[in-house]
């Protein structure tokens, strides 16, 4: 019971990284392998207002303004000027700012890990067992922000937008949509779901450091292929897929020196079962 | 109302388009025909901003089309109902629809519009909770003109309506492309099918690689011994 619910919140933390990475693939077609270094910026985001100002949800809000801003940044600076460059150029372009971001946290944090502490959540007893309240809170936080997701995409007219770019960028400008406001916003969207990320990630793991961007990214990246890349619920899916099996693989003794290679295994499975991800859509080829 | 002088497109080193002008005036139905690969559809997508010209000039109301980017176009009242339809596969009928007209902001006027389409289209009526990649061909190009007459067109474009359709349709989208025209919406058509097109154009041009070999009115053309052998078969 207590692995499950440990694996639902890993799962959502995955889910919400696993969303930007879907969400900028399916609208913009590109890979942002930067996006886990976003995370990193909202935890020392965290780290940073914790230390002037004490309180841990201003810390939460500034971490998501920071992430967003950045977020936004990083497509105008980096990728709207590659627009329709090969997609290589786009990737390696992506591993820079990569780079870049890691090595700026570094200059001003240093290399080492340091400790953030956003409270103390201790854990409620059900029965026998006992449940980590840090992992109730991100599941049930998780699932608000994904629902809200999900409402704004199938409700507002921005998110009818995202999906009609996601479909057919021509297309979707010759109904007047805007494509580059459309891509500027998902990056912010994602980038801000980043930042509770890395919210949900303190408050399991308290402390940060230049690289802390780089497993969760990989695990959810993977989540987001599971789950078929492009696809919103699929990223969804996938991210809590792999909590799941991350959580009860390594309460199993035997198995848990493995974890990581059972992940990407499960992703290889799917791959050769489904080679477009669970939920993703083989895409027509546009005349 | 749309004037088009000296347009050059190039595709890397393929020039398709070799210094094309026509004109369309308010309230006429002008066709475009030509063979396969005789740069229609490019001459449409360069119009509504998908492609960029090399050289020349696109006026639309005495604006230069060429300078505004293609999601503005539509507001400025040109609807273009593009080749192969690509309707959004994955929303609904009605999605579809109101991404159509995504530049009205008049609730109303939205409501008003989807009664003018579904008036003409009652079949995208029924199925309005439909997806629409599951909707038959003719329903899916039905889909694609109602989708376009949502945002109000002074002027529409469509390229190949009657594409992969069976004769009965065909009719049936050429007789709703009079209606639209007989409602006062100008009609640029583009089409393979030239007995048909050129039965209820004004005017017409006909294309061949990149040029207009051939304009004059529809009914003449018909009558061009020409056309006649390239074109209609005969
Ligand atoms: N994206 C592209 N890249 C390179 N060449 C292209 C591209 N699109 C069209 N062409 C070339 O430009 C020329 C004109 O193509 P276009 O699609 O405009 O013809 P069309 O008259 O619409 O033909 P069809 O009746 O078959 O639709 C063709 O030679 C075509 O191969
Ligand atoms: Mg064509």
């Amino acid at each position: 019971m207590s692995t499950l619910i440990d694996g639902l919140s890993l799962g959502s933390i995955y889910a919400l990284i696993a969303l930007g990475y879907t969400m900028v693939y399916g609208i913009a077609k590109m890979l942002n392998f930067a996006h886990g270094d976003v995370i990193m910026v909202g935890a020392y985001a965290i780290l940073s207002t914790i230390a002037l100002l004490g309180s841990p949800i201003a810390a939460i809000v500034v971490a998501i303004l920071v992430c967003t801003v950045l977020g936004i940044f990083i497509e105008k600076l980096a990728y709207k000027p590659l627009r329709g460059a090969s997609p290589l150029a786009v990737l390696i372009t992506a591993i820079g700012v990569s780079y870049f971001l890691q090595s700026v946290a570094q200059l001003i944090y240093g290399a080492k890990s340091q400790p953030v502490t956003i409270g103390n959540f201790g854990s409620v007893a059900v029965g026998d067992t006992k449940i980590s309240l840090a992992a109730i809170i991100t599941l049930a936080a998780g699932a608000v922000i994904m629902s809200a997701l999900t409402l704004f995409i199938k409700k507002t007219k921005m998110g009818r937008a995202m999906l009609a770019v996601s479909e057919d960028r021509g297309a979707a400008q010759l109904m007047g949509i805007n494509v580059n406001k459309v891509i500027t916003v998902t990056f912010a969207i994602g980038s801000a779901l980043a930042a509770f990320a890395s919210t949900f990630y303190l408050m399991q793991i308290p402390s940060t450091s230049p690289t802390l961007g780089a497993m969760p990214g990989i695990k959810a990246f993977t989540a987001a292929v599971i789950g078929g890349i492009g696809s919103i619920p699929g990223a969804m899916i996938g991210g809590m897929l792999l909590g799941i099996i991350e959580k009860i693989s390594l309460s199993i003794p035997v198995l848990a020196p493995y974890t990581t290679a059972l992940e990407f295994s499960l992703l290889i499975l799917i791959l050769l079962v489904k080679p477009t991800g669970l939920l993703g859509k083989l895409k027509r080829e546009k005349v | 109302m749309l004037k088009i002088e000296n347009l050059e497109v190039n595709y890397g080193m393929i020039k398709a388009i070799k210094g094309v002008s026509f004109e369309v005036n308010q309230g006429e139905v002008i066709a475009l025909i030509g063979a396969n690969g005789a740069g229609k559809t490019t001459i449409l997508h360069t119009i509504t901003g998908l492609v960029a010209a090399k050289a020349g000039k696109i006026e639309f109301e005495g604006q230069d089309l060429l300078k505004i980017p293609a999601h503005k176009i539509v507001g400025m009242g040109m609807a273009h109902v593009p080749e192969g339809r690509r309707i959004f596969q994955e929303l609904t009928v009605y999605e579809n629809l109101k991404l159509g007209a995504f530049i009205v902001n008049d609730k109303k006027r939205i409501e008003k519009n989807l009664e003018y389409v579904y008036a003409h289209f009652p079949r995208l009526k029924e199925r309005k909770n439909q997806i629409a990649g599951t909707l038959s061909g003719g329903e899916q190009q039905m889909l694609a003109m109602g989708r376009a007459l949502m945002s109000n067109p002074k002027i529409i474009l469509m390229d190949e309506p009657s594409m992969g359709l069976s004769p009965i349709l065909v009719s049936e989208i050429f007789q709703i492309i009079k209606e639209v025209s007989a409602d006062g919406t100008t009609v640029l058509l583009v089409e393979q099918n030239a007995k048909k097109a050129l039965a209820i154009a004004d005017r017409a041009y006909v294309l061949e690689t990149g040029n207009i070999a051939l304009s004059g009115d529809a009914k003449e053309l018909m009558n061009d011994e020409n056309i006649k052998k390239a074109y209609l078969g005969e």
